[in-house]
């Protein structure tokens, strides 16, 4: 640029490349900084956002503008050297470059207007992808939430329709019922909000479900636990093993006639938590509509929190179905 | 039977929660017309007390071990009046197009209860007509769309089959009765062969034949059975006649 400068005025103004280098320089720099003005006026007028008209007058206007101040700047500087003696006579050569610093100020101003405009739109896509994640983030936070306080609304009625019935037959075993109940939906509640709870305490939410689906399907529900003690003191998502156990019985031991027993094993070993919930069902039952959604909630959990680390398996085998699942195990300290 | 008798009207409770069934047998204490028949816990159960019995009143859960409400229905007939009792408000929808008399959804409520049970009477007295249609052909106009049978459940007096559409052979026609043909064996259906083809996955079953469906992964070859007609031979030595236009929906399938 400096060096286009320099040979134009040389021909143009008849200056010796020694004097056109001279005024090329600080020109060149300064020009530069006049244009950092465009910046300004590209941002207040976004390309897509305002009339044509306004925007070639609002551009034009500030490129002459530019251009008129460079040339004052040149004819001062001219007569600087002129002064000094460092260019005798430069100003009164310097009128015959102001059409050239004229046209090729406007080029210019023009040319760092579109770059700022190149700019610009690189800057808003850049922002609108950072919205979009931290939305999308957002959503999937929502949505766990969303996941973790879901208690199946089946299960409700049902439970009502069994509290009804005892109602009448056996007022006590209603109250009881009541009680259950309530005590289950106010740790789902609480347990919500935590992000992590240790393994022991979901255990008990899962006893105080399994206690009021025991009422409803009496003998036919029934659970073994095969638990570490160092597993119990395991940081987990609330609500983890809940949904499985839910399933147990809803796909499950629901449609067997004599019903089963669910397993629910834990145990550490290198760091590692291993859980598997294990039920019997009937391959032959009629199709259930809810069916996997409980599974793939627990599922996206894991992915969500711990990625590679976690692993989950569903395995079908006879009229045995097994959900495996694995995850770092961390305990209360680690994870405050 | 005792004249007093015959004026009863006769109900079988169908749930697999005793305390569901028990809540119903409380609601129906105060209506001595209604006596009750049986209480069943499963499909199956069902199935046999009502081809028994004979009843004139079904509650009848849907989500149940064996068979549920819906697939117990097909099987029964439609000459009673049915009541479903359920957690879910999915199905209601379903439930009207079998011509169910109610909808009951639990927790139930007494006067609600009262409210169907009238409905029942109504229907049971003739006030209303009764369905025209098999039980079966209702079943399958009110399946849910886009999804396909995967198991067919048949009965034979007072037992239930229950037949996995993957092991079926072919389906075949026989008045107002279809004939499934699975591994082993045969078993008859009051059903249409139109209605059975409908709620058949198409890009597995095909109709060859005026009287035939056949399962198109147990084809092994088509061989020309005299001028421009064919017969499919299945993995089971079975010979079946495709007619002309059935081979033309053969050859679209095979050429895909």
């Amino acid at each position: 640029m400096v060096a286009l400068l320099a040979y134009l005025m040389a021909v143009t103004a008849g200056m010796t490349a020694r004097e056109s280098l001279l005024m090329s320089f600080p020109l060149c720099l300064f020009y530069a900084c006049v244009c950092l003005a465009a910046w300004y006026s590209c941002r207040a007028t976004p390309y897509d956002r305002t009339p044509a008209p306004r925007f070639i007058l609002t551009h034009v206007a500030g490129a002459v503008i530019a251009s008129a101040i460079w040339i004052a700047a040149a004819k001062s500087l001219g007569r600087v050297f002129a002064s000094t003696g460092i260019s005798p006579g430069l100003d009164s050569r310097m009128p015959r470059v102001v059409p050239l610093l004229m046209g090729m100020g406007v080029l210019l101003y023009l040319l760092s207007v579109n770059f700022y405009y190149v700019l610009i739109a690189v800057q808003t896509s850049q922002e609108a992808e950072t919205r979009l994640m931290e939305a999308s983030a957002l959503a999937r936070e929502a949505e766990l939430r969303a996941l973790k306080a879901q208690v199946n609304p089946h299960f409700l009625f049902n439970s009502l329709n069994s509290i009804s019935a005892l109602a009448g037959s056996d007022p006590p075993k209603a109250r009881e019922m009541c009680i259950l109940l309530g005590d289950f939906l106010r740790r789902t509640l609480g347990l919500g909000e935590k992000s992590s709870i240790s393994l022991d305490e979901e255990m008990s939410l899962i006893r105080a479900f399994l206690a009021v689906e025991k009422i409803r399907f009496g003998s036919r529900v029934n659970l073994e636990e095969d638990i570490d003690k160092e597993a119990l003191g395991v940081q987990v998502p609330p609500l983890l093993l809940q949904p499985l156990v839910e399933n147990a019985v809803a796909h499950g031991i629901a449609n067997l006639v004599e019903g089963g027993l669910i397993r629910l094993g834990a145990h550490c070993r290198d760091g590692r938590l291993s859980i598997v919930v294990e039920n019997p069902f009937d391959p032959d039952a009629p199709r259930r509509r809810r069916n996997g959604v409980g599974l793939a909630n627990v599922r996206q959990r894991l992915a969500a929190r711990y990625g590679e680390l976690s692993r989950f398996d569903v395995t079908q085998q006879g009229d045995s179905f097994r959900v495996t699942l694995a995850l770092p195990a961390q305990r209360e300290e680690a994870t405050t | 039977m005792t004249a007093d008798a015959s004026k009863k009207i006769r109900a079988v409770i169908v749930d697999d929660e005793e305390l569901a069934r028990q809540i119903l047998r409380e609601y129906l204490v105060p209506h001595s017309e209604v006596e009750i028949v049986a209480e069943c816990a499963n499909g199956f159960e069902a199935v046999k007390a009502i081809s028994e019995l004979k009843p004139d009143l079904l509650l009848l859960d849907i989500q149940m071990p064996k068979l549920d409400g819906f697939e117990v229905l097909e099987l029964i007939g439609n000459e009673l009046a049915v009541i479903f009792v359920t957690a879910y408000d999915s199905h209601a929808i379903r439930a009207f197009e079998v011509h169910a008399v109610d909808y009951l959804l639990k927790p139930i409520g007494a006067d609600r209860f009262e409210a169907a049970l009238t409905r029942a009477k109504d229907r049971l007295s003739g006030k209303k007509p009764q369905a025209a249609l098999p039980a079966s052909e209702l079943a399958a106009a009110a399946r849910p769309t886009a999804q396909y049978l995967d198991r067919i459940p048949v009965r034979d007096g007072t037992k239930v089959f229950i037949i996995p559409v993957s092991k079926l052979y072919y389906v075949e026609a026989q008045d107002d009765y279809v004939a499934l043909a699975s591994e082993g064996k045969k078993h008859l259906k009051q059903q249409t062969i139109a209605s059975l083809e409908a709620a058949l996955d198409p890009s597995r079953f095909l109709r060859i034949h005026r009287s035939y469906i056949v399962n198109l992964e147990r084809v092994t070859r088509l061989e020309p059975y005299g001028k421009d007609s064919y017969v499919a031979i299945l993995a089971n030595g079975a010979q079946l006649p495709v007619s002309r236009a059935g081979y033309s929906r053969l050859r679209a399938f095979l050429d895909r």
